[in-house]
């Protein structure tokens, strides 16, 4: 973390040191340091089980760490909460749930509202412009069991939008979307950028990875590489990313979990 | 399964105490209609606190329910209020007699911690939830049932703590009264304060704590008042049966509405109705405890819901079926006489029922029984004595429109999907009846407004579909709505 003496500058979006995080004394990431600067597109790719959702859990304070430290504009995650969205993975919500779209996007709302205040008609409008951003408008009142898994993905990530954060973290936002459904959400994300947020992205995907991001962060239970993409979408960082775990650390792992 | 214990020990209590529960007052009024006034008009002071407390009961499980059921802890809720039957004795055993106020601690105390129980077995051991509910349910409940006939056993006790397994609304007094209403009160007053809190809570806990509302103390006050909720039930429903008063309204409500607030809303309105009903049939009949009538006209509603409920109900479901098949046969009938008149080139206006019943290869009786229902539907008119049937111009724009989707859906797939020309008439049977416009005018578009399907007949075109009124001659060689 380098201070600057003569002039305040805002911290950086968002800062690990030394992470690690765990699942029952299991760790499954392992010492990440990390600095993002503001502004930036960050795909997260990495294979099954290297802990990509685990990082982007972490850093929103929703998982225990067991070591290390995260900060969002250098303060703990808990004094920052209005400055992160969220977009969680589709799977994560029961969608037969008695909610509108409408109810889902006001939702994103909530966090500014405070306890026991209800959503004014200015937040209704926010909701709205959302809305009208993934082309969701004319399903506001629709109940959300009857939308298709792309249209699903848009009220999520119209959500996020009404949280007007600085920082999003998006949990596979285009695992099993329709091909309109992911152009439309590559759109909003450059949109998001381009006015100064910065976004952590978990992508499962890497030929369209390299397209979409501007950098990367590869990622298999310790921190592979980071960087701009085209300085780390390189095939032998890919290959240590993805040609098999380190064994040790697995087993080692494994055995911090039966020895505890 | 899970109700041996409960059998084992209500034998052994059966055995000691002959009656189960007082009915409401001793009244001998004849007429039911006389006895319902007297039940509703709050003369009888008995009558009058078994009334009050039913409405209350029923709106706080109702309203308690709504989460439980949005949430998927119903077992859950089964659980806690089995569990808290040890309470109930030892709020008992205090002093010795049924002070509702050591027997609602006592309670409570006992059905959290079984909840609490359910929490260390699930985080502790590989078992899963529904393990961990089965095992708290069982064992909380059998310690309950032997500590209640111990107690019924003991000298100087004066008795009826078997109105808390089945309930007995009659046994219902001031001080219950007072207890049930501040729950109730501080029920709705916390879900009307805190409803954005609790809804965003149980649609999606992660994005809740991300967005930095304290979801772990928000559920522990949901599982404190859903405690609450039970506890206050008791004397009313019991416990073998309180979880059905949290269940099936909310049940009921779902199934009936997609928004979160009607949904506790009905549950609400639902749970005092089944409570009232429960509450007034028991003062009617002896000896059927309040618990099993309640649950009974929970059941009802729920019921009702069920098969008669506007969009989800089974009887909408069918009908709606029914009807979509219904017409699919029409549209089915017309195409056939669309292909009678085209097998001899448009030659003449009418369709004998005997060509339409061998297009078929049905029986005349069939081809008869169809034509009457397009008629009905004003898409075609008999004629010749019945024996021969015109299309209206209503039914000749239809028919004309299955066989163009027909065959607009026989050439796409050949065309684009590249699937062979005979395995794409099944597939075009189904698919004319649900194309609409706007897809018709894609598939026009995509196909360059083609004039014969792969089997070389001639598609109906906008022209033909038009000229309602003269149903006559081949159809247009020119398709597609760019010509227009």
């Amino acid at each position: 973390m380098s201070v600057n003496a003569t002039k305040t500058v805002e911290p950086p979006p968002l800062e690990f040191h030394d992470l690690t995080v765990a699942y029952h004394k299991r760790p499954v990431l392992w010492g990440i340091d990390l600095e993002i600067p503001k502004g930036q597109l960050v795909g997260i790719i990495g294979p099954n089980g290297a802990g990509k959702s685990t990082l982007i859990k972490a850093a929103m304070g929703l998982l225990p760490l067991n070591s290390g430290w995260v900060k969002v504009f250098g303060e703990p995650i808990g004094k920052n909460l209005k400055r992160v969205g969220y977009v969680p993975q589709r799977e994560s919500v029961d969608w037969d749930f008695p909610v509108s779209v409408m109810d889902v996007v006001l939702m994103g709302r909530y966090g500014h509202l405070g306890l026991m205040r209800r959503p004014s008609k200015k937040d209704r409008n926010i909701a709205r412009d959302c809305l009208e951003k993934v082309k969701m408008l004319p399903y506001a009142n629709r109940q959300i069991s009857n939308l298709s898994g792309g249209q699903q993905q848009r009220v999520f990530l119209a959500r996020a939008l009404a949280q007007e954060s600085d920082i999003y973290f998006m949990d596979e936002p285009f695992a099993g979307v329709d091909a309109a459904t992911e152009s439309a959400i590559v759109t909003i994300l450059h949109e998001l950028k381009a006015k100064g947020k910065t976004l952590l992205v978990v992508h499962h995907d890497l030929p369209t990875a390299k397209e979409y991001f501007d950098s990367l962060l590869l990622l298999n239970m310790r921190m592979v590489a980071y960087g701009p993409t085209e300085e780390v979408f390189k095939y032998d960082l890919l290959q240590s990313t993805y040609g098999g775990r380190l064994t040790i650390l697995s087993e080692v792992a494994e055995a911090v979990r039966e020895k505890s | 399964m899970r109700h041996l214990p409960f059998i084992a020990g209500f034998c052994l209590l059966a055995a000691a105490m002959p009656a189960w529960a007082d009915r409401i007052g001793d009244i001998s009024e004849t007429s039911v209609i006389e006895q319902a006034k007297r039940f509703f008009s709050f003369r009888d002071p008995s009558v009058r606190y078994a009334l009050i407390g039913s409405i209350l009961l029923g709106i706080s499980c109702g309203l308690m329910g709504g989460f439980i059921v949005v949430r998927k802890m119903a077992l859950f809720g089964d659980t806690l209020s089995h569990a808290v039957l040890p309470g109930v004795a030892l709020g008992f055993l205090w002093n010795m007699e049924k002070d509702p106020v050591a027997i609602f601690i006592g309670a409570t105390l006992a059905g959290l911690l079984g909840g609490a129980m359910v929490a260390l077995i699930r985080q502790t051991t590989r078992l899963k939830e529904d393990t961990a509910l089965g095992i708290v349910l069982a064992s909380f409940f059998a310690v309950g049932i032997c500590l209640l006939t111990r107690i019924q056993k003991m000298p100087g006790n004066k008795g009826g703590l078997d109105e808390f397994l089945f309930g007995s609304a009659a046994s219902i007094g001031r001080s219950d009264i007072i207890l049930m209403a501040v729950v109730t009160g501080l029920a709705v007053l916390l879900v009307g304060l805190f409803y954005k809190e609790l809804l965003v809570t149980s649609f999606d806990a992660a994005f809740a704590r991300a967005a930095g509302f304290p979801v772990n103390i928000i559920n522990y006050a949901l599982t404190l008042l859903l405690a609450f909720s039970v506890v206050v039930a008791l004397r009313a429903v019991g416990v073998v049966l309180v979880s059905a008063m949290l269940i099936t309204p909310a049940a009921a409500a779902y199934l009936l509405t997609d928004r979160m607030h009607r949904l506790l809303g009905l549950a609400a309105l639902f749970g005092l109705i089944s409570g009232v009903m429960g509450a007034f049939i028991s003062f009617l009949t002896t000896n059927i405890p309040t618990g099993p009538l309640m649950v009974m006209a929970a059941t009802m509603v729920f019921a009702l819901a069920f098969f008669f409920g506007p969009r989800h109900g089974v009887l909408m479901r069918w009908w709606r079926q029914k009807s979509r098949s219904a017409r699919v046969q029409r549209e089915n009938t017309l195409k056939a006489v669309y292909h009678v008149l085209e097998a001899r080139e448009f030659d003449g206006e009418g369709v004998s029922l005997r060509e339409l019943a061998e297009r078929r290869r049905e029986t005349l009786d069939e081809a008869r029984a169809q034509s009457d229902a397009l008629c009905k539907h004003h898409m075609a008119t008999l004629h010749d004595d019945g024996d021969a049937i015109h299309l209206t111009p209503e039914g000749w724009q239809r028919a004309c429109e299955i066989v163009r989707n027909h065959r607009l859906w026989e050439l796409y797939l050949t065309n684009e999907a590249h699937i062979a020309p005979d395995h794409v008439h099944e597939d075009a049977e189904i698919i004319e009846h649900v194309l609409g416009e706007e897809t018709v005018r894609e598939l026009e578009r995509a196909l360059n407004h083609a004039t014969r399907d792969p089997h070389g007949r001639a598609i109906p075109g906008l022209a033909d579909l038009t000229s309602g009124s003269t149903p006559f001659g081949p159809p247009e060689t020119v398709t597609g709505y760019a010509s227009r």
